[in-house]
């Protein structure tokens, strides 16, 4: 066993885990992270992207021991003080998401690739999450919203950004 | 209580209404729950050990290693579990002597295909229950693989399964002169050999094996705690797993209960009753504590039923002058080592759909079905309909290039004018609706037809490097599945209605309960739309609730496009009868006759007074019942079944612009312009995200997807890396638009859009490939037409050997990234 100290979405934690733990499988199986999901065993898929330390990581291709001392933020901690991140609130304006199992993986890659590049023209979205599949959509939309995410985040954008929708609850 | 009815401001409807889905909250914020992620206290996990060869003897199993690896609870064969007898069901024998082997739970003498079950390791976390799969120790014995259909058809093949004494499954033919629906193919193409002014076309396309590959592995918690066996299930079709859980098992109905929670994508690859859920439930029995069993991706690939995979040997006759006399389609169909839920229908499917939108006067559809020893073959986005589109698309085309025509205006000759609508066909369905020339024109106009014609006629002058590929897709198909007694007809083993119930909460909301299932369909946003303008209450109160055979008892599930064809009408039938109920209390509390009374908005007025109730107040009375109608029972919700008369019928056209790099072979999807027609559109913006979704996967047949096997009847696909899902890069925007002839067959006006991108966009892309490289003397590059394939074609035709590439050893469907292992360097040879 060894031991593993991180902070995911806020919270610290402190683990026995066994070395070959995967990220994913100790956000799921031991913290209940279940938003965050496992759709391949290759990394190809991107269903189970995460941020480690700020940037975008594949949790299935980190061992959960590699993430110690390490800040982790998942689906469930973007949404800050019961407001949606501007790349969730475009998701559903744009119609980003049939059956939602690549969503988390795909608003969590979108969003540390307008951390790198803001203003991404379409070409640099459909590049910036081709690590990321999508059976449903056939991305047109992910890229639209992407691409409306980032223009709400510009600096001094509408106030619409600056005041996100609050986290909806069950059926509205 | 009489109160005065607000003055009546209509809102505006909600039906046509560009909605943002509601069942997004939870997916964008991880609030999800699928399957993997239900974990009753005391779950044990499930790990299947699978066979790595095609067809072998299992001489036995040696199983204390692995029994004794840390935290396993048990390992298990068929003959362990008792359930050397148990077969899965097949639920469509299409013909009175089709042959059916046992489809087993796990295979005990003989394993039939690479990837099936030969047992299973049950373990205290899913982590230990895969280390001590490993350490199962099979003894086989292998066989010969049969892996090519007309191989296995031939004298002294190899059997997949000696007591069925043959490789056919069976063969279906439908042949509209006998069936008195048309004319003799027989007839029509002896008349066109012996006419010079006719042509008869032959050609052979394949559909390649592909795998729905939906991004949710499939997963299913049994739960035997409780009075019912809970089966939690990531599957398209809860209703129908329940009634064969209990052909399957013996468990009674009454004692099952099936709860699909959020079900991430399916595509028909989640109808199917699993070998594992039937595992799961034995175990459950027999271990009295839950089991959960989640696939790898690779287990996915592998087992989960595959595709496609058809020989399609196709003749066109036609006049001279452009006019089609005939139409005979001869398949070969491969099932796999056995039969699917509905695998062997899936082809049949297709039968009706060959004669297209076109005026065909005689068709003849022979379809035989073969076993070989590969993974299962079932429903796939579009099932049997992708295939007759596609065999008929191509076809067009090959005869306007044998009379030198336009392939558009070839079409338009041939196909049926709006004004002949209802027309029968000559399969014998009734087409209700639709307008081809009006879909086109439309096409034709956004996409600049004409001026990319001079575009390629330009670059075919100047020998440019990259060639313009235009092709066209003409397409229509049945939506809806299905009439019951069409159903009935075909022996197919259910009906296909559907059922809804509405419930009316005492504060005002109100609860549908649908038994089609969503897996990503936006059922829950649609459905809202339409009770909210049908009952007149705000979109937000109501709730949509689906996928729990406890709540919703009833229904035939989710495939076919049929949720909204067949499964809103059965909602509209529920909210009308719960109006009526409610017009009886409304009377009686405005003390008016029911005859006086309008309902508009939410509420019924007194006609010509400003009295009034709104629906919710007169729930609320009802749910007091201190005042009702006498002998009224306290309730207004109400259950509905809807039968479809007919099915509906899409259609659309479709028009693709591929560059392609002659030096490279290279496909380069430049423009993709789609106008379908989809009848009543009740949320746009879904319907655009569902043709978006149905282009990128019909084009992925096209250009990226195939699912290979080597000599040895090994799947070389067995991972995301081998099997080449499109992704964002590989794909442009699409230029998708609706018109609208509203569906005569259902009350709604609706005709399905979840296949029909699908359905349409793969020939429209194949002959654009074709269209570009025709001119070098290509004839036909079978799909995925990846720059390999179209490389070689060039080479071949201009004369220049190329050395053929072993499917075993590189994966043809990465093509546009692949390395030729013969030619690492791609140079010119």
């Amino acid at each position: 066993m060894a031991q593993v100290r991180v902070t995911v979405d806020g919270v610290n934690y402190a683990d026995d885990v066994e070395p070959r733990t995967l990220l994913v499988h100790y956000l799921r199986e031991r913290l209940g992270k279940t938003g965050t999901l496992v759709g391949c065993d290759t990394s190809n898929c991107g269903a189970c992207t995460v941020h480690l330390n700020g940037q975008s990581v594949k949790s299935c291709s980190v061992l959960a021991v590699q993430a110690d001392g390490g800040e982790v933020l998942t689906i469930e901690g973007l949404a800050r003080d019961g407001k949606l991140h501007p790349v969730q609130e475009a998701f559903n304006e744009h119609h980003a998401l049939q059956c939602g199992y690549c969503t988390p993986g795909m608003i969590m890659q979108a969003v540390d690739l307008l951390g790198d590049n803001p203003d991404p023209d379409e070409r640099e979205v459909r590049e910036g999450i081709e690590g990321n599949l999508c059976r449903c959509t056939g991305y047109q939309n992910i890229v639209r919203a992407v691409q409306s995410a980032a223009q709400k985040m510009k600096p001094g954008a509408t106030a619409d950004a600056q005041t996100p929708a609050s986290v909806a609850g069950g059926g509205n | 209580m009489t109160t005065t009815a607000e003055p009546t401001t209509t809102p505006s409807p909600e039906v046509g209404k560009a909605r943002v889905r509601k069942e997004d909250a939870r997916l964008i914020t991880g609030r999800t729950r699928y399957t993997d992620a239900i974990t009753p206290q005391g779950t044990l996990h499930v790990h299947v050990v699978r066979s790595p060869l095609a067809h072998a003897k299992i001489l036995g199993v040696d199983k204390a290693e692995a029994a004794a690896s840390p935290g396993v609870i048990g390992v298990y064969t068929a003959t362990d579990l008792g359930v050397e007898s148990v077969g899965l069901p097949c639920a469509w024998p299409i013909t009175p002597d089709m042959k059916a082997p046992q489809r087993p739970l796990l295979a005990s003498d003989t394993v039939h295909f690479a990837g099936e079950g030969v047992a299973v390791v049950v373990a205290r976390s899913a982590a230990e229950a895969r280390d001590a799969a490993d350490l199962v120790d099979v003894d086989y014995e292998e066989m010969e693989p049969v892996l090519d259909m007309e191989a296995a058809l031939a004298e002294g093949a190899t059997l997949v399964h000696p007591d069925l004494g043959t490789n056919e499954n069976a063969t279906w033919v439908f042949d509209s002169g006998e069936a008195g629906t048309g004319g003799s193919v027989a007839d029509a193409i002896s008349a066109a050999e012996a006419d010079p002014d006719s042509v008869v076309v032959k050609r052979r396309f394949r559909q390649q094996r592909l795998i729905p590959a939906f991004m949710e592995p499939r997963s299913c918690v049994v739960d035997p705690t409780g009075e019912q066996m809970v089966i939690y299930a990531a599957t398209q079709i809860p209703h129908i797993l329940r009634t064969m859980t209990t052909v399957t098992m013996g468990v009674p109905e009454s004692k099952v209960r099936v709860i699909a929670p959020d079900v991430g994508g399916g595509f028909g690859g989640k109808i199917g009753v699993l070998p594992e859920e039937m595992l799961c439930v034995a175990l459950a029995q027999k271990l009295r504590r839950p089991v959960k069993w989640t696939e790898t991706r690779s287990e996915s690939l592998l087992a989960a039923h595959h595709g496609r995979d058809q020989i399609q040997d196709i003749t066109i006759t036609a006049k001279r002058d452009g006019t089609v006399t005939g139409l005979d389609v001869h398949l070969l169909a491969d099932m796999g080592a056995y039969l699917g839920l509905v695998g062997p229908g899936v082809p049949i499917l297709g039968a009706f759909m060959f004669n297209a939108i076109y005026r065909i006067p005689a068709l003849k559809f022979t379809c035989t079905n073969v076993f070989t020893t590969k993974t299962l073959t079932d429903a796939y986005r579009g099932a049997g309909r992708p295939e007759a589109t596609f065999a008929i698309e191509r076809i067009m085309d090959e005869l306007a290039v044998e009379l030198g025509r336009d392939p558009m205006e070839l079409r338009q000759q041939n196909w049926i004018p709006h004004e002949e609508f209802p027309f029968t066909t000559v399969v014998g369905l009734t087409y209700d609706s639709g307008n081809y020339e009006q879909a086109t024109d439309q096409a034709m106009a956004t996409f600049d037809y004409a001026g990319l014609r001079r575009e390629q006629e330009e670059r075919r002058r100047n020998g440019d490097p990259v060639q313009l590929g235009i092709g066209i897709s003409t397409f229509t198909e049945m939506c809806g599945l299905a009439p019951s007694r069409v159903l009935g007809s075909l022996s197919y083993g259910a009906g296909g209605w559907e059922a809804a119930s509405v419930r009316m909460l005492a504060t005002g909301k109100v609860e549908v309960i649908t038994g089609a299932s969503a897996h990503g369909q936006g059922h829950e946003t649609a459905f809202s739309q339409i009770v909210a303008d049908r009952l007149g209450v705000p979109f937000e109160d109501v709730e949509i609730l689906h996928g729990d055979t406890q709540i919703s008892p009833k229904g035939l599930d989710t495939y076919g496009s049929r949720s909204l064809a067949v499964g809103g009408p059965a909602i509209t039938m529920a909210v009308d009868k719960v109006i009526a109920k409610a017009k009886k209390v409304a009377a009686h509390l405005l003390e008016a006759a029911e005859d006086d009374l309008e309902f508009a908005n939410g509420s019924f007025t007194v006609r010509g007074t400003d009295k009034g109730k709104a629906i919710q107040e007169i729930a609320f009375a009802t749910f007091m019942a201190h005042d009702l109608p006498e002998g009224m029972e306290p309730s207004l919700d109400a259950d509905a079944v809807y039968d479809p008369e007919n099915f509906s019928f899409p259609h659309g056209t479709h028009l693709a612009a591929v560059e392609i790099d002659t030096e490279t072979g290279h496909v380069d999807l430049r423009k993709y312009v789609c106008v379908d027609d989809v009848g009543v559109v009740i949320n746009p913006l879904i319907v655009e995200g569902q043709v978006h979704g149905g282009l990128a996967q019909g084009i992925a047949q096209a250009l990226f997807e195939e699912a290979n096997y080597d000599e040895q009847g090994t799947l070389v696909n067995g991972t995301f890396v081998d099997y080449t899902l499109p992704s964002a890069a590989d794909l442009p925007s699409f230029d998708t638009a609706v018109v609208s002839t509203p569906a005569t067959t259902n009350p709604l006006g609706v005709k399905g859009v979840g296949e029909a991108g699908t359905i349409a966009s793969t020939p429209a892309i194949v002959n654009a490939v074709l269209d570009a490289v025709r001119q070098f003397g290509v004839t036909d590059i079978e799909m995925p037409t990846t720059s390999q394939r179209v490389w070689r074609a060039i080479q071949e035709a201009q004369g220049r050997a190329t050395q053929e590439t072993p499917v075993d050893t590189h994966s043809p469907g990465a093509g546009l990234g692949s390395i030729d292992p013969n030619n690492p360097q791609g140079e010119v040879q």
